[in-house]
């Protein structure tokens, strides 16, 4: 399958209007503990849809049967549906083809497949990966393990107080046993937004491919991987409106070709003998076994919902967030906000003097607010800062003022509580 | 000293009064407050709890076939819970502990820190104290 993909920056696109966003995210009606829902933990996971909820009914109902595989109408049926979803995904990040997205279980998936397959190919004894002292565990562990296998290195690029990264060090860290840069687009803990451009710009003077661990971006502003001319772009479909379970890695076609296959079994072959196996073409070499099929096309009608808005309106609507957010809590006694790089995205991370997140997040959820507490799978970073865990509340396209009000309303009841 | 269901009974008593949530929590906040301290040598790694998402140190002596139950935690509702914890349990007799019934807990709210997520602990807390008593029970 080869299928070129057009830019899909001159779609047209409906104003953006929060008020009218927030009906079409039925969960956000509904009341916790007593209290209407305020919804601050989108950096978990987000919300879903009407669109995504029906297109995943409406999936069972009619549709549903395996892919690839039957000449039936259902399976055929299905399989288009699936190969849409890939094809509408693929011109959301604006890849060149659509079988250079995969469909994986997410995030941690995606990044697993690179980590074992290119991993497994390219590293060898003495060479280098390069990741930062903010990755999720997800961005570090897979590391670990392929470079331990292979006795590679990992060198980590330092932040500074503000959470951004050294990127001296990272230029100095590049070195001519670095095989390897993969690290967070945005920050999940902190919202720093990392300069990509820059990072992938650095690397490739040396030849060296990135890899971006995109899960808190792409719900958050337009991402083309063509422009950034990224070697691997790793997200999950449960933090883009989708369903869980479901995610996607890009990988620019010339790598996935020279990759080994991840995971043998069915859908990924071209002919099985006992002698000898041959492997299918991209994408189904690295898509054995039934796939999350419902995932992928639900995926695809997120992608669509989110699509129908401009990134920029969405990206200018959550800096207002922000930044409301941002003054709002700090005007409260004691405050504490973990993370403040000059390029952020809708997340605050926070501390309420020397009271422990989880008390923080224990009253507020008793106050309908649902936010997350604890070190957010990145305890490098918890380390850095020297502390246990932070409370952080995380925005998307259906928060308005009216949350943070409720938040900072919340935490500075849970300050009178608690201090 | 009355028996572990009589204490549970008394707890789910005094939570009678509590209409709002906001006066459980207060009421728990004050009882985490007035915990003993855990003596500091007991404050090790492993005496921690694993898996509550702050830190809580829980130690164990057997004195005249009951055991006592000294324990800290960094969060202080977490700190409130244990102390209602200790309250019904410390100083009962191991089997009792291991085989207590602590239906005190649904009884007074806080059922939700009871679900196995990996941000609460209430139930690694409530199975060291049970495996920490079968333990004592089996060594004496």
């Amino acid at each position: 399958m080869s299928i070129n993909l057009q830019n899909p920056q001159n779609s047209r696109k409906i104003a953006f209007d929060v008020a009218q966003v927030r009906k079409q995210f039925p969960i956000l009606q509904r009341q916790v503990n007593g209290n209407p829902l305020v919804y601050l933990d989108n950096g978990a996971s987000a919300q879903k849809p009407h669109a995504v909820i029906d297109c995943v009914s409406r999936y069972y109902r009619e549709q549903h049967a395996n892919i690839h595989r039957g000449v039936h109408h259902l399976s055929q049926s299905a399989t288009q549906a699936y190969e849409d979803a890939r094809e509408t995904i693929g011109k959301f990040i604006n890849a060149r083809h659509a079988h250079e997205v995969l469909f994986t279980r997410g995030t941690t998936d995606s990044i697993n497949l690179v980590a074992a397959s290119f991993g497994g190919k390219f590293l060898n004894a003495g060479d280098e990966v390069i990741i930062s002292t903010m990755e999720h565990h997800s961005n570090i562990v897979p590391w670990q393990m392929i470079c331990a296998q292979r006795g590679a290195a990992l060198k980590i690029i330092p932040i500074n107080a503000a959470g951004e990264l050294d990127m001296d060090v990272y230029q100095s860290l590049l070195g001519a046993r670095t095989r390897l840069v993969a690290t967070l687009h945005v920050s999940n803990s902190l919202g720093t937004i990392n300069p990509v451009e820059r990072i992938i710009a650095l690397a490739h003077d040396r030849d060296v491919p990135v890899l971006l661990d995109g899960a808190q971006a792409v719900a958050h502003m337009r991402v083309d991987v063509q422009a950034l001319d990224v070697d691997f772009y790793a997200f999950s479909g449960h933090k883009l409106f989708g369903p869980t379970g479901v995610g996607i890695l890009y990988g620019k076609e010339a790598w996935l070709n020279d990759m080994p296959p991840y995971q043998g079994g069915g859908d990924m072959i071209e002919k099985v003998t006992f002698e000898k196996t041959t492997y299918n073409t991209l994408p189904h070499k690295f898509e054995a076994g039934t796939p999350n099929i419902v995932g992928g096309i639900g995926l695809g009608a997120a992608v669509d919902y989110f699509t129908r808005f401009d990134a920029q309106e969405i990206a200018a609507h959550e800096q207002d967030i922000l930044h409301y957010a941002t003054a709002r809590l700090t005007a409260i006694d004691g405050m504490k906000i973990i993370g403040t790089a000059k390029n952020k995205a809708s997340v605050i991370s926070f501390l309420l003097a020397d009271t422990h997140p989880f008390d923080v997040g224990t009253i507020l959820d008793q106050l309908g607010i649902a936010v997350r507490t604890g070190h957010h799978c990145t305890q490098p970073l918890m380390d850095f800062y020297r502390i246990p865990g932070t409370a952080r509340a995380s925005f998307a396209l259906y928060n308005d003022r009216s949350d943070v009000d409720a938040l900072a309303a919340g935490v500075e009841r849970a300050a009178s509580m608690l201090l | 000293m009355a028996d572990i269901n009589q204490i549970q009974d008394e707890i789910i008593e005094e939570f009678g009064i509590f209409d709002r949530w906001m006066d459980k929590y207060e009421y728990l906040i004050d009882l985490g407050k007035k915990l003993p301290l855990i003596d500091r040598r007991y404050k090790h790694e492993e005496n921690l709890v694993p898996g509550c998402q702050s830190r809580v140190w829980l130690h164990a002596e057997l004195t005249a076939g009951k055991v006592r139950f000294t324990a800290d935690s960094d969060a202080i509702i977490t700190k409130g819970i244990i102390a209602l914890l200790i309250r019904v349990l410390s100083g009962q007799p191991p089997q009792q502990i291991s085989q207590a019934d602590l239906y005190f807990i649904k009884e007074i709210g806080l059922r939700e820190h009871l679900s196995p997520t990996r941000s609460n602990g209430l139930v690694n807390m409530v199975a060291k104290i049970r495996t920490t008593a079968e333990t004592l029970r089996q060594c004496h």
